[in-house]
């Protein structure tokens, strides 16, 4: 087949699909058996805080999960606890439930006071376990549950004449349990299909952690509770409600932070002689004018997705402007800020959070760009490095190219690389006037950058010419479709639901590429909460933690 | 093989305790010499990982009949006879690719191929160790890395059930030597009490096991028995530390190093190594626990010098061979710091003495890198050492040469050393039941 004949033949495999996609029908799937989910980190501090208020802290360190599939999401669908790791949720468990009975803290989170501090009081103990752990399991406590955890209670306060410290161990029961730490979704069987589906509980947990990445509140399980999301309608409010709550911020921060690995941020170190303006404070500000940007624009302005490739509007704190070397108003706070219509920035991938993060310690990496390009924003798998490169043409130390481009070239003429670098060094090369540190440059060893570029196709000349070709590229809202779908369920995605896929697709089209809508779309489908007893037909658990050389 | 639980149930269980307590007996020491709080000295267990490996022709000389360290392991030289060094052993991968730094310490690890990126198909050897002898004492395993990102960690008991690595010392003496740990006499009598209470909270977390398991399926729940499993395991380490005080007065000399820098500038990386090292060897030597694990860099080397624009790692790709002196300068730099850091290591093992030797002598700690020569990705003729004398059970300085036999027989004659009951180790190619007979005693 000829090079246009596969072109030909790829443009009408993408009409029909899309035309399969258009119609206004929801594609019906088969679903995926019901998951397990270890809560995340930002899980378990969001629960901590919506539950007991910010003034607790959550001193510790969780295990890392591992990023499968490209999401995180979808490892604490596969991941337990290890030994060590059981150890720090006790640990965290213990911290938590003593700063909660505090002093300071037990007349405004506690419902009632013991008749004599310091003896047991099985009733107030009772009353505090029944009511927290509702919000904690995420479902009502039975009368078991009660009774072992304010026994714990009874039991501690007696031993220690003291009956907070005695609650304490009842609260730290909780919150070690299984049944708090795992998201354990449970079906019941559906009469009308014969088959089963999700109970009202496990819906609400879904949409919950979904929207909002944290647990249900109680107009939700309630709602869950009088069945009224086994209906359409009542999925449908609750889903607007959800929508219109200040915790979908929270939710759509949590999400784009796993879509496009900003978790690495905690890790990211840049060398200090090289890079003095990017310090931590530089760091931890990057990452979060990522998320301003996006809550911004796909929140706020409830912008077009695409937009946030060429989009100029941002937000700044003195540490930032250091690097970006732009004046600041108020250093001390985030103020909003607009790149000038000539400035080369332009879009999320211009910024900081992406060339910083996306780079070496002590350098810019073409390939490390080009792949978080491909792989983060497009959805394309870039194949890991053989093991067999032949280096010794890197290492000619008769001609050492000055810029990347140059250093570069031997991947596009030996055979074993040029392969997949062409994939990835063609993007990254078009943001090569950012340094490492994502610092403006217009030489690299005293030698013009060429910023010359092209993915899939186009061509362009520099970095805003990449994030109009990005904007234009149908492959990036298709991505963002698939990894929201794949984040929302926490699991990936089965055979059977492309054509549900292609309908996503198609639907965040017609809405005009608007997050909030897409959000919608999922919580609201049919497909979010169909579960199936078979197996799944996917290979589950590839580990995405791989090396690019 | 012999499964977690299985070994749980034999050190602590009824009946089968008659089985398992001989079988635990073989890890205290051969020489039958005790601690200085009483009790005979146990064997103790771990494993240091560096990654890029060594430079051919420059690291360890060919010659068999003693192990001849070279310029860029000058730093062992010390050490030489407590030292095995394992050469020409190799990874036969039955297809399966080379997954580029990943590979080879999969597979001198668990003997087993990964077959696709990030996959541990089968669990690492400290874990099988652990799992014998990690439940008798206040933690299972001490697992540690160097480079600030706990998930540069080669310990694991499959792809996602990963241990991660301790990475602050100031953090890994809290949770060695804080206020939860009995410390001093005066301290021991308000953690008892505490340990107590906090074995009801996990007792009554175990208690819903049969309840979880019939909510799920089997996929699922194997890893609720995984999480079960490790909360049953705390509680009965909480029963080891009320019944079993830790030696106080060694405990007591381990000083918090406070909060440092953590990072990957070689500096950095060894001051917060040495600060590690210390700490473990008091927590080894005041029974504190007896498995370990030290990663000192990950295994795509991000180590750097200040001020310069290329990681270890990516110099053992971009940097020029110098031709006069035949190898990469700067790769080789930090090579010769990885070997120091592990000189170090083993120093401090071996000052911290122990009956008549030393804490090293009564410890076997196995060494090794994720290649053999980084520059083309080598997973064949991998670096391995075990070092110290495992109690007496381990002849030392001994140069073996494996003339091409799979990796795992190392692995292998180590846990059968330390007294595990495998007769074989590992699958496919890299299954054996051949020990290398030579460094038993």
């Amino acid at each position: 087949m000829s090079g246009l004949q596969r072109v030909i033949t790829c443009c009408a495999v993408i009409v029909l699909v899309a035309l399969a996609g258009c119609g206004s029908r929801e594609p019906t799937t088969k679903g995926a058996p019901p998951t397990v989910r270890l809560l995340t980190e930002s899980q378990y501090r969001n629960i901590i805080a919506d539950v007991f208020g910010r003034q607790i802290e959550v001193a510790g360190r969780f295990d890392p999960v591992v990023r499968t599939e490209g999401l995180l999401a979808v490892g604490a669908g596969l991941a337990t606890v290890t030994p060590s790791g059981v150890e720090r949720y006790v640990a965290l468990a213990r911290s938590i439930a003593q700063q909660v009975v505090a002093a300071q803290n037990r007349d405004s989170l506690l419902p009632c006071k013991p008749t004599d501090p310091q003896q047991a009081d099985q009733k107030c103990a009772s009353e505090f376990l029944t009511r927290t752990g509702r919000l904690l399991f995420r479902r009502a406590l039975s009368a078991t549950e009660i009774a072992a955890a304010s026994d714990l209670a009874t039991t501690g306060a007696r031993e220690q004449h003291d009956f907070y410290a005695g609650l304490a161990l009842g609260l730290q029961s909780l919150l070690a349990a299984p049944d708090f730490l795992f998201v354990t979704e449970t079906v019941r069987d559906d009469p009308r299909s014969k088959t089963v589906q999700l109970d009202g509980l496990s819906r609400a947990s879904r949409l919950a952690f979904f929207l909002w990445n944290s647990m249900p509140d109680e107009n939700l399980l309630q709602a869950a509770e009088r069945g009224e999301l086994d209906s359409a309608a009542g999925v449908g409010r609750q889903v607007e409600r959800m929508l219109d709550s200040p915790r979908l911020e929270s939710g759509v921060r949590a999400m784009f932070t796993d879509l496009w690995a900003l978790d690495d941020f905690a890790t990211l170190e840049k060398d200090p002689t090289l890079f003095p303006a990017f310090g931590l404070a530089a760091a931890n500000d990057a990452r979060e004018q990522t998320l301003r940007t996006l809550v911004d624009a796909l929140l706020v302005r409830d912008a077009d997705y695409r937009e946030i490739f060429t989009n100029r509007k941002t937000f700044m704190t003195g540490a930032l402007g250091i690097v970006y070397r732009v004046p600041v108003d108020a250093p001390g706070e985030w103020t909003p800020f607009e790149f000038d219509r000539d400035d080369p920035r332009a879009g999320i991938q211009t910024q900081l959070g992406f060339l910083a993060l996306h780079s070496h310690a002590g350098k810019s990496s073409p390939t490390l760009r080009g792949k978080a390009v491909r792989e983060l924003l497009l959805c394309q798998r870039v194949p890991d490095p053989p093991s067999t490169v032949n280096f010794d043409r890197f290492n000619d130390p008769a001609s050492p190219g000055k810029t990347a481009r140059a250093r570069l070239q031997v991947h596009s003429t030996e055979p074993s690389c040029a392969g997949c670098h062409r994939l990835m060094d063609p993007i990254g090369l078009a943001l090569e006037n950012f340094d490492g540190a994502g610092q403006w440059r217009e030489r690299e060893n005293g030698e013009p950058i060429d910023v010359r570029g092209e993915i899939n196709g186009v061509a362009f000349d520099d970095p805003a010419g990449l994030g109009a070709a990005l904007a234009d590229d149908p492959a990036a809202p298709a991505c963002l479709v698939r990894r929201s779908y794949s984040y929302a369920l926490g699991r990936p995605i089965e055979r059977n639901e492309r054509k549900f896929l292609s309908y996503l697709d198609a639907s965040f089209a017609r809405d005009g590429y608007r997050l909030r809508s897409l959000l919608r779309r999922i919580a609201t489908s049919e497909a979010f909460f169909k579960v199936t007893t078979q197996p799944m037909q996917v290979a589950r658990g590839q580990s995405s933690e791989g090396p690019t050389s | 093989m012999i499964t977690r639980r299985e070994i749980l149930r034999g050190s602590i269980g009824g009946t089968a305790v008659a089985v398992g307590l001989p079988f635990l007996d073989c890890f205290l020491s051969a020489n039958g010499d005790a601690l200085a709080a009483g009790g005979p000295i146990p064997v103790r267990f771990g494993t240091w990982f560096w990654s890029m490996g060594h430079t051919p022709g420059y690291a360890v000389g060919d010659r068999t009949d003693r192990i001849e360290f070279l310029e860029e392991c000058r730093a062992l030289i010390p050490h030489v006879a407590k030292i095995n060094y394992f050469g020409r052993f190799n990874s036969p991968l039955d297809g399966r690719p080379n997954h580029v730094h990943h590979t080879g310490w999969v597979t001198t690890r668990t003997a087993t191929a990964p077959a696709l990126p990030g996959d541990i198909p089968a669990p690492t050897i400290d874990v099988l160790v652990a799992d014998a002898i990690g439940g008798n004492t206040r933690f299972r395993s001490i697992d540690m890395t160097c480079t600030g990102n706990p998930r540069d960690s080669f310990t694991a008991r499959s792809t996602h059930i990963r241990n991660a690595g301790e990475v602050s010392p100031h953090a890994l003496y809290q949770r060695l030597f804080g206020k939860d740990a009995a410390v001093s006499k005066d301290a021991a009598s308000n953690v008892a009490t505490d340990a107590m209470l906090q074995q009801s909270v996990l007792s009554g977390i175990g208690e819903q096991r049969k309840r979880f398991e019939r909510r799920i399926g089997a996929a699922d729940r194997a890893r609720l028995d995984e999480y079960f499993t490790s909360i049953r395991e705390l509680e009965h380490q909480l029963a080891v530390q009320r019944a079993t005080p830790v030696d106080a007065a060694v405990c007591a000399r381990a000083t918090d190093p406070g909060e440092g820098p953590i990072g990957l500038e070689i500096d950095v990386v060894r001051a917060n190594h040495e600060a590690m090292t210390r700490l473990l060897t008091l927590a080894l030597a005041c029974n504190q626990t007896r498995v370990f694990n030290m990663a000192f860099n990950n295994a795509l080397s991000s180590l750097r010098r200040p001020g310069t624009a290329y990681t270890h790692h990516t110099l053992t790709h971009e940097e020029a061979v110098d031709q006069q002196r035949g190898y990469q300068p700067e790769a080789f730099w930090f090579n010769c710091r990885v070997m120091e850091a592990l000189s170090v290591f083993i120093a401090a093992f071996d000052r911290v003495r122990e009956g008549p030797g030393t804490l090293l002598d009564n410890t076997l700690i196995f060494a090794h890198a994720e290649t053999s020569y980084a520059k083309v990705h080598a997973v064949d003729n991998i670096p391995v050492m075990t070092i110290g004398a495992a109690g007496g059970r381990l002849k030392t300085g001994l140069h073996i040469a494996g003339h091409g036999d799979p990796i795992s027989r190392v692995g292998l004659t180590v846990m059968q050393a330390l007294g595990l009951p495998l007769e074989r180790w590992g699958t496919g190619s890299l299954q054996t039941s051949k020990t290398i007979s030579e460094v038993l005693v």
